[in-house]
């Protein structure tokens, strides 16, 4: 087990480096100049753009800026960014609210994704069935911005329940804005769990369980769910994992200040060192969140071993 | 120029200035907040007030911030020597306590003692001199140095190239003098009859001994220190938080005793929790909620509409050798439906220009531009066949972050009704791509222009957009009798002579047309109902001093 983690932490390394490269020259090498309408109808003063150039070090070659950038990176050190601060900085201010915003999501797949496609699952056929299968595809063909807005018209404005906005990133305000966020993923979990149910009821461990007379629920819930989840757990991980990147539109609707909206300002201002920061940052989360969902695969299925 | 956020911009598109452009505009007896009962009221001291805000994008030094953002951040916390009327742009003596000339080159500046930074030290005439200089002095790489171009001796502080390498010769300017610590003296290397309007501005704020020991400080970039009515005590991601400043020495006292900037990307939600009372004042009303009027029903008496000094226009590029036929200008600019597009595509809250300064400043005349910024489209076509037409198809190059492409289209399609000639639109995706092809030149046709001012000025619409070689003269206009009349305006005795030599300059552009004309931009905005006494000043932000909790 501990060798395979660090079989995988190692193989990280390559991947890190490929992909912090592909997006330094993706980001550096657009066409424009970073300090093009930064200063308004008139172009900077010269004194300005050569400071700004050699600050960033953009009077040097792609080459010379990634290895730089590479070596402040060993240390920790995602730069500084166009407007002073640092972006380890920018980044720690805004990750707990995306951390915090991501886990409400993933809380509402779990507990209402699961247990619809259950339902759903048992009930096979059924009237139940088909409304979660209707009422998914619903949720799945409406875009996440129609489900925000509207959800922050009705709960937030016009019924009160719920904060209009969550520009402080506190729990409570996160609320609304998760399950919209969730809302989407629900729909997957629900439709994922159900089919592999219905799968798996036909598979000879549940005939000999249910000859050697266990009730129905606990068939369900001791050996066909847990058969049944993984799938749904590598979804859950990959989209949590996602998550973690911020969800720009759900973010731009409700003022989040979180990961999402700070990578979305930083491309449109052109500010480079906030976009390569951040987007490593999540490079690394990503990384990180499928090791966990590989992890969690072998504590879910013994048969499933990493020695 | 103050630039608009341009994420802001882009996201809302269309509630912006410059960069994006799509503020909106009331009929001129709309342009005073008084439109709704709600907006006046017995001012009571004390209270907090939440204001939608903007990350700034610069370290907040006065001298290195010209986008509203940060602006507004420093507005808050800076006093100047001239304070802006928030009704009438008027300026009027803030730190100063005179500014005396006899000749519009030599002037003679007396503080009022008792002023105080934040910081407890007193606002001497070094704080000024000093700060100038180290604004001005090349190397120290401000965005907005050339405020001080004015200035005698700022030639000697820019750096020798283009890159730095060669120092420059001195570092001060020899037009700025410290007589004693509340007199200085400025002279300026030509005459320049509105100085007094032009010490207004952010740039020529004061700056305390504790900057100019260590200009570097990332501390002081995010706290600055100013003499202004506020001090800030707390500055996030998510919020800056603004306290009365105790040691505040000057007349302009705020009736709050904290504001809270909340930061806001986008327009909509500011506007969502304005509307349900989270939010006190949002300065950005959603394109959508003004179409129809939706925002009106939505808020009640809660709303307003304020004037604010942009000009829009479009610019022929001087590379486009047809264009340079000014009777084609003409005919082009006749052909523009002014009052229907405004009406129509901006829901009717712009005003059509009649002339290319904006009605908000001292100096304004009405219908400078005449018969030219009329739709009279019979009279377009025979001008434009007299003028031998345009061959080819003509371009207008817009932005594509911004509501520019509904106006754009409106005018390119009446073009090609009309007058039959060929028009295209060419839309980069953003503002830096158009302002990046323009300053290199490298469009052809017409592009879009904005002018945001500086200070209220009418010559702030003339001479850095006009004047041969100015900083933002996009399309290359060079008059030597306009710039004679420019000339002759900044050595009148008086401001009242500058604005009337200034208007005949004025008058002059309808015979070349440098730019055409469009419309002047206003700023809707709305405030909760826990506030009152909420006002914009003419440059569409915030009245912090002016604003009151119920």
């Amino acid at each position: 087990m501990l060798k395979y983690v660090i079989r995988r932490l190692l193989q990280m390394i390559p991947v890190v480096i490929g992909a912090t490269f592909i997006l330094f020259c993706l980001v550096f090498a657009l066409p424009g100049d970073p300090t093009a309408g930064r200063c308004g109808d008139r172009p900077c003063p010269p004194a300005y753009v050569a400071a700004f150039r050699a600050e960033y070090h953009l009077d040097k070659p792609l080459l010379v800026q990634y290895g730089l950038y590479l070596g402040r990176l060993l240390h920790g050190d995602l730069g500084v960014n166009f407007y002073g601060n640092t972006v380890v900085s920018e980044l720690a201010a805004r990750y707990p609210v995306t951390l915090r915003l991501a886990f409400i999501a993933v809380l509402v797949e779990i507990f209402v994704g699961i247990a619809a496609g259950v339902i759903a699952g048992v009930r096979h056929g059924g009237f139940l069935d088909y409304l979660i299968l209707v009422s998914s595809l619903v949720v799945i063909s409406i875009p996440i911005f129609v489900i925000g807005s509207l959800a922050q018209l009705v709960f937030g404005m016009k019924l009160g329940w719920f904060p209009v906005t969550a520009g402080d990133g506190s729990w409570s305000q996160l609320v609304l804005p998760g399950f919209v966020l969730g809302a989407l993923s629900v729909a997957y979990v629900a439709r994922l769990t159900r089919a592999n149910l219905i799968d798996n009821q036909h598979a000879d461990y549940v005939r000999t369980a249910k000859a050697k007379g266990l009730s129905g629920f606990r068939i369900v819930t001791i050996h066909t769910l847990r058969n049944s989840l993984i799938p749904v757990i590598t979804f859950i991980g990959y989209d949590f994992g996602s998550l973690m990147g911020g969800a720009i539109v759900t973010e731009q609707i409700f003022n989040i200040n979180g990961i999402g909206n700070f990578i979305f300002r930083s491309i449109n201002q052109r500010d480079g060192v906030s976009v390569v920061g951040a987007v490593t940052c999540l490079v690394l989360v990503y990384l990180l969140a499928n090791l966990l969902v590989d992890l969690l695969y072998g504590v879910l299925d013994p048969r499933i071993s990493h020695d | 120029m103050r630039r608009i956020t341009p994420l802001v911009a882009l996201s809302i598109s269309g509630v912006m200035l410059l960069s994006a452009c799509g503020q909106d505009v009331a009929a001129p007896n709309e342009s005073s907040s008084s439109t709704a009962s709600a907006a006046t009221g017995p001012a009571k001291d004390g209270g907090t007030v939440s204001i939608r805000g903007c990350t700034p994008q610069n370290p907040l030094i006065p001298s290195d911030t010209n986008e509203t953002c940060g602006g507004n951040v420093l507005d808050a916390v800076t006093a100047k020597l001239v304070h802006y009327n928030s009704d009438t742009a008027a300026p009027e003596l803030d730190i100063a306590q005179s500014i005396d000339t006899t000749d519009n080159q030599h002037f003679t500046v007396k503080l009022n003692p008792g002023y105080k930074f934040s910081d407890g030290t007193e606002v001497k005439a070094k704080n000024f001199v000093d700060g100038w200089n180290w604004a001005a002095y090349g190397p120290n790489a401000q965005q907005n140095s050339y405020f001080f171009e004015p200035i005698t001796g700022y030639k000697d502080v820019q750096c020798g190239d283009d890159d730095c390498k060669v120092k420059p010769k001195a570092t001060t300017m020899s037009g700025l003098k410290v007589v004693d610590d509340h007199t200085f003296t400025i002279d300026t290397s030509e005459k320049v009859s509105n100085l007094k309007i032009r010490l207004g501005y952010t740039a020529f704020a004061p700056l305390p001994d504790s900057f100019l020991k260590a200009p570097t400080d990332k501390k002081w970039q995010k706290f600055p220190v100013g003499a202004g009515p506020f001090t800030i005590t707390q500055n996030t991601a998510t919020q800056i938080v603004f306290k009365k400043n105790p040691d505040y020495g000057g007349k302009f006292k705020p009736h709050v005793d904290e504001v809270t900037y909340k930061i806001y990307n986008d327009a909509a939600p500011a506007y969502n929790d304005v509307v349900a009372n989270n939010l006190d004042v949002t300065d950005l009303i959603p394109t959508d909620q003004l179409t129809n009027d939706q925002w009106k029903s939505d808020l009640q008496n809660r709303w307003g509409i304020r004037q604010s000094g942009v000009f829009q226009s479009i610019t022929a590029s001087s590379k486009d050798k047809q264009l340079q036929n000014q009777d084609l200008l003409k005919a082009l600019s006749m052909d523009i439906d002014r009052p229907t597009i405004t009406k129509q595509i901006f829901a009717g809250s712009r005003t059509p220009a009649d002339g290319w300064v904006s009605p908000v400043v001292d100096g304004y005349k009405p219908g400078v531009c005449g018969d030219l910024c009329k739709y009279d489209k019979t009279k377009a076509k025979e001008m434009y066949d007299k003028a031998g037409g345009y061959k080819g198809t003509l371009t207008i190059a817009v932005n594509g972050d911004g509501d520019h492409k509904a106006w754009s289209q409106a005018v390119c399609n009446g073009w090609k009704n009309d007058l039959g000639l060929n028009c295209q639109l060419k839309i980069t995706p953003d503002f830096k791509t158009l302002r990046d092809q323009i300053t290199k030149r490298e469009l052809t046709g017409f592009f879009r222009t904005g002018w945001q001012m500086d200070y209220p000025s009418i010559e702030n619409f003339l001479t850095p957009l006009y004047a041969t070689g100015a900083s933002s003269n996009d399309g290359d206009y060079s008059n030597k009798a306009f710039d004679a009349k420019l000339q002759e305006a900044a050595a009148a005795p008086d401001e009242e002579q500058a604005n009337k030599v200034y208007q005949e300059a004025e008058a002059m552009l309808a015979e070349k047309m440098p730019a055409i004309p469009l419309w002047y931009v206003s700023t809707p905005f709305a405030w909760s109902t826990k506030v009152t006494n909420v006002k914009l000043t003419p440059f569409g932000t915030i009245d912090l001093t002016a604003i009151s909790v119920k």
